[in-house]
């Protein structure tokens, strides 16, 4: 039973090669069902090898389906490994994919690319599937850049818009970094120990090196690299908010709930090469606070729907690489997965109320919203409940486990728990300023809502996520077997102080926002009186200025240099190879006049000055 | 019978040859060019039958009967390729036929 793992990557790639082999012109009738189809399939599958892998009780199991290359003694191949890690990344892929295509076949019914639409994102849950289950790094990377390509053309999906085509383009260069870093660290790791196989690869490292030795330091440093970048984290961050001129269940699926969690991920299964290098691991929780709180602010500035939920998921994977960082794995993968859940509730509840406003983002312009959309209200109530972490909700579990993992770090762990509460503040105040300006007060609606566009499978998705947004907090993630050696187990001993804190605080934030969103006891208006305050929220709406920084010291020196060896320095070489020869046959064309009396003189003439030299000679 | 000497035999086939070549060259009439084709061949027909009667060689003669044969199948295509010519371009000019410049 566990063999049939091999089928998870396959029905969407069969789904993919029968929506593109069609040319994309399959109707909706039967693009719908293939796209939506081989997803629920793969979904099948996966929850029956779960419970198989479950019941078997086995730590972990590898099945090869055939081997990819075989040179010398490096033999990666198209092999599956099983284990806690990558059956909890295979069934959110499978079952949260499975609902956002489900809902992709409603929300994309109107338009004319619906089977292109439906390619892309198989092909992107097959990537997906390859890059959690391949049991070597090169299969991950395989995945990862097939996941990376499906980003790309599903942000630039609606092509003929400029603007959509250059945040496709910026998402993939920004990206494009980390995968190089990640690629030179597979080399490094290849040349060093000999394998790509990644449990060969942990154990030789844990063979050969010290615990924070040059080469341990060096790989995962790389590696964090490729993390960084495909999880948009500090400093590969701007290109997140950007991809959001995809269609929203692609921000829901690859831009919330799997691909940019892929770092994460990347982190968790070399886990104990990040064990061997503590500066390393120290920076990734470094990286992850800081993203967290920058990101936090920038949210709170947001007018667009979208922008505020991208810069919510930053932040909330900021928590999980806090989480990884603090040495709290399984935490980090929980969050990892409760965050799939609300963030895509989120994001596809968003696209409900985008809808039915007929595109309209800004949140200043919506209002009202609660008696008009009472699908995306309830969804929105509970998604936002359990971002803030609000008790016993889903967030309110893993948020905490982080939280009480980093208390745990001795030294700077408490800072690192102080700044993750801060983070939770601004949390709560973000999220609930997005769900009072939208559902509450007065409409502000240019074309306000006839009615909520739905339909069952729709609002099945939504109600389906509800559920699991509240309750997945009390789904257990069998993780003990992966990280067991690093964690320390049982229940955590914190005063009733700390947990009061991290409860209340959330609860404060939200307070906040009611007093000045809600109740208007408080007047965003006066906050913003200053120049200070003016100077301070522009400064937060751009990003903290990321962009104008990396405009400046990247791209603009390079369209400089662009510009001025516009003509190609190194290519005027070959042009003069070009020129030569056309000059030589200018003159040799010369000659041929095409007057038969000419060639034949010509003849006569060459035989001439044979024979006379044939006779002085 | 005196015998011609083997000189005057060669001049006057080299004569024959110039005049062909020059006939070749000069002439624009393309049956013209054709004719002093000819002219050039049978004089290096001439050449051969000069030499073999110098020598006693019989191998002289058996190259004048190819070239000979070879005249007559050169007519006969020449001839062919130049009523093609005067149909498609009502002239027997060879200069007009310059289309292949350049």
């Amino acid at each position: 039973m566990l063999e049939l793992i091999w089928l998870l990557p396959t029905f969407p790639l069969l789904g993919f090669l029968a929506l593109v082999l069609t040319g994309g012109r399959l109707p909706k009738q039967i693009a719908g069902p293939i796209g939506a189809g081989s997803i629920g399939l793969s979904f099948a599958v996966a929850a029956l090898v779960a419970s198989e892998f479950l019941n078997s009780g086995l730590e972990h199991f590898t099945y090869e389906a055939w081997v990819w290359m075989s040179v010398g003694g490096f033999n990666p191949g198209f092999t599956f490994y099983l284990d806690g890690l990558s059956m909890v990344m295979m069934l959110i892929i499978t079952g949260v994919g499975f609902l956002i295509h489900l809902y992709a076949t409603g929300y994309m019914s109107d338009d004319p690319s619906f089977a292109r639409f439906f390619s892309y994102m198989n092909l992107f849950v097959s990537a997906m599937l390859m890059l959690v289950l391949g049991d070597n790094l090169v299969l991950l990377y395989l995945g990862w850049e097939g996941v990376g390509l499906c980003s790309y053309l599903l942000i630039g999906f609606w092509y003929t818009n400029p603007a959509n085509g250059y945040a496709a383009r910026k998402a993939f260069v920004v990206t494009r970094v980390g995968d190089t870093s990640m690629a030179i660290g597979l080399f490094l790791l290849f040349a060093q120990l000999g394998t790509l196989n990644i449990q060969d690869m942990l154990h030789a490292a844990e063979m050969q090196w010290s615990v924070g030795s040059g080469f341990a330091v060096a790989a995962s440093l790389l590696l964090l690299g490729g993390a960084v970048g495909k999880s948009a984290q500090l400093p590969l961050q701007t290109w997140l908010p950007d991809a959001m001129a995809g269609p929203t269940p692609i921000s829901a699926l690859i831009h919330a709930a799997t691909m940019v969690t892929a770092g994460v991920y990347l982190i968790a299964r070399t886990h104990p090469l990040f064990e061997m290098a503590p500066s390393v691991q120290l920076l990734v929780a470094l990286i992850g606070l800081i993203t967290l709180l920058l990101s936090g602010f920038t949210a709170m500035t947001q007018s667009d729907i979208k922008r505020i939920l991208a810069y919510s998921t930053v932040s909330q994977i900021g928590y999980m690489f806090l989480g990884l960082g603090v040495g709290a794995w399984s935490a980090a993968i929980f969050h990892l997965m409760t965050h799939a859940f609300f963030k895509a509730l989120l994001f596809l509840a968003s696209g409900t109320v985008i809808l039915s406003l007929h595109h309209e983002q800004n949140i200043f312009k919506m209002g009202g919203l609660r008696k008009a959309l009472p699908v995306s209200f309830f969804s929105f109530l509970i998604g936002s409940l359990a971002l803030t972490a609000f008790p016993y909700t889903s967030g309110y579990f893993s948020k905490d486990e982080i939280l009480l993992g980093a208390l745990e770090l001795e030294g700077v762990g408490f800072w690192f728990w102080l700044g993750g509460v801060v983070g939770a503040f601004f949390t709560g105040i973000y999220t609930f300023r997005l769900f009072f300006i939208v559902f509450f007060g007065d409409s502000q609606a240019e074309h306000p809502p006839e009615k909520e566009v739905g339909g069952w499978h729709m609002n099945g998705p939504l109600i389906l996520l509800m559920i699991l947004a509240l309750a997945g907090g009390f789904i257990h993630v069998p993780l003990d077997a992966v990280f067991n050696h690093g964690e320390a187990h049982g229940e955590h001993h914190v005063s009733g102080l700390i947990h009061g804190i991290m409860i209340a605080v959330p609860l404060l934030g939200i307070a906040i926002s009611y007093l000045f969103f809600m109740s208007k006891t408080f007047s965003v208006e006066k906050l913003m009186a200053s120049a200070l305050a003016k100077k301070l929220h522009a400064f937060w709406f751009g990003g903290w200025g990321f962009d104008t920084l990396y405009n400046a010291v990247l791209v603009s020196p390079f369209l400089f240099l662009a510009r001025v060896n516009r003509k190609d320095i190194i290519d005027s070489f070959y042009a003069l190879i070009v020129s030569v020869s056309q000059a030589a046959n200018a003159l040799i064309v010369k000659s041929q006049t095409g007057s038969l009396r000419w060639y034949a003189l010509t003849v006569a003439g060459g035989l001439v000055v044979m024979v006379s030299l044939g006779a002085i000679l | 019978m005196e015998t011609i000497p083997v000189e005057h035999g060669f001049i006057l086939a080299g004569i024959l040859f110039c005049l062909g070549l020059i006939g070749v060259l000069t002439r624009r009439n393309v049956v013209f060019v054709l004719m002093s084709l000819e002219i050039m061949l049978n004089a290096s027909g001439l050449a051969f039958i000069v030499a073999a009667a110098r020598w006693g060689h019989a191998e002289g003669q058996v190259m004048f009967l190819m070239i000979l044969t070879l005249a007559a199948a050169e007519v006969a295509v020449g001839l062919g390729l130049i009523i093609q010519m005067f149909r498609r371009f009502q002239t027997v000019d060879i200069n007009v036929l310059s289309e292949m410049k350049g």
